[in-house]
């Protein structure tokens, strides 16, 4: 029988994959972006997972607006993406220096 | 008995995908498995009845994300040979946060299991309304504000990558449409009256 444990149990599975995502591809900001994604969508499977076994949805209304997020998330740091390899011709994130942060 | 034989399926799909994601050579590959992990993930999701979700996970990710990650791997001339190079080292660390964060999370779901909190329920989910129809009762009435905020983020997101990404190109003629329009008949026409036999200088 499949239960709530089983659903956690997979979504901290992709979440684990999406935190060890970004140690491997430290220098590649677009498998960053990537992992970044497989996070959210864990908490997206919690999220509705939770929804489920309460009878309650506002699990799935708030899962709509993860979504929503992460969608305009990939967007903009796509954006930011491209114009950065305009003006420097690599993505490394290791060189990013500009705002001497 | 097959949902069981659907949620390991998709499950291990899932997960499978997601890990084939992070470690994938090559960067194409990698958003076709993050395509592949999040259309396993819409089919977790309708097996626990949030159809929605589903079918939203798999327009937005599969039909818009995914496909601009695809833009943009394949617009960018990248060396991601020299973008790996540091794969080897950096795993050993990465293994051990995992590991820690790993066993956070089961340490914690085990403690909810033990007994959780009893919190009550905010929206119950209505018996014999569909999925989406009971979600878009709750989006247009309770959540509207919340909602309208969610369409106000991806506007920002929108305008901002094209003011992001726009740029002025000095090589390109283009059509000037206040010049057209200021541009009267005295300056482009001129009237003569040359003789015969004598034409007219331009």
């Amino acid at each position: 029988m499949i239960g709530l444990t089983h659903y956690l149990t997979v979504s901290a599975i992709l979440f684990v994959t999406g935190v060890f995502g970004i140690f491997l591809n430290r220098k590649n900001v677009i498998i960053i972006l990537m992992a970044i994604e497989l996070i959210l969508l864990s908490v997206n499977i919690n999220l509705v997972a939770f929804s489920a076994y309460l009878h309650d949805l506002v699990g799935q209304v708030f899962a709509m607006f993860v979504l929503t997020v992460a969608a305009g998330e990939a967007a903009i740091g796509l954006a930011i993406l491209v114009i950065y390899f305009r003006g420097r011709g690599t993505i490394s994130v290791e060189d990013v220096n500009r705002m001497k942060g | 008995m097959i949902q069981v034989i659907a949620f390991y399926l998709f499950a291990v799909l899932t997960v499978l995908s997601g890990i084939l994601c992070v470690t994938a050579r090559n960067p194409v590959h990698s958003v076709l498995w993050l395509i592949l992990s999040f259309f396993n993930a819409a089919g977790l999701m309708v097996l626990v009845g949030a159809e929605f979700i589903a079918m939203l996970l798999v327009i937005v990710y599969v039909g818009a994300v995914a496909v601009l990650f695809l833009f943009v791997v394949m617009m960018l001339d990248i060396d991601f040979a020299e973008l790996r190079s540091g794969f080897a080292k950096y795993a050993p660390f990465g293994i051990l946060l995992v590991a820690i964060l790993a066993g956070e999370i089961i340490i914690g779901e085990g403690a909810w299991s033990a007994g959780g909190l009893e919190l009550s329920r905010a929206a119950p989910t209505p018996e014999q309304v569909p999925n989406i129809q009971a979600l878009g009762i709750l989006i247009y009435t309770r959540y509207l504000y919340i909602f309208e905020g969610a369409g106000l983020v991806l506007l920002v997101a929108l305008i901002g990558a094209i003011v992001l990404t726009h740029r002025k190109r000095g090589d390109v003629r283009t059509q000037k449409i206040s010049d057209q329009n200021k541009r009267r008949p005295e300056d482009a026409v001129r009237k003569t009256q040359p003789a015969v036999g004598q034409g007219v200088e331009l």
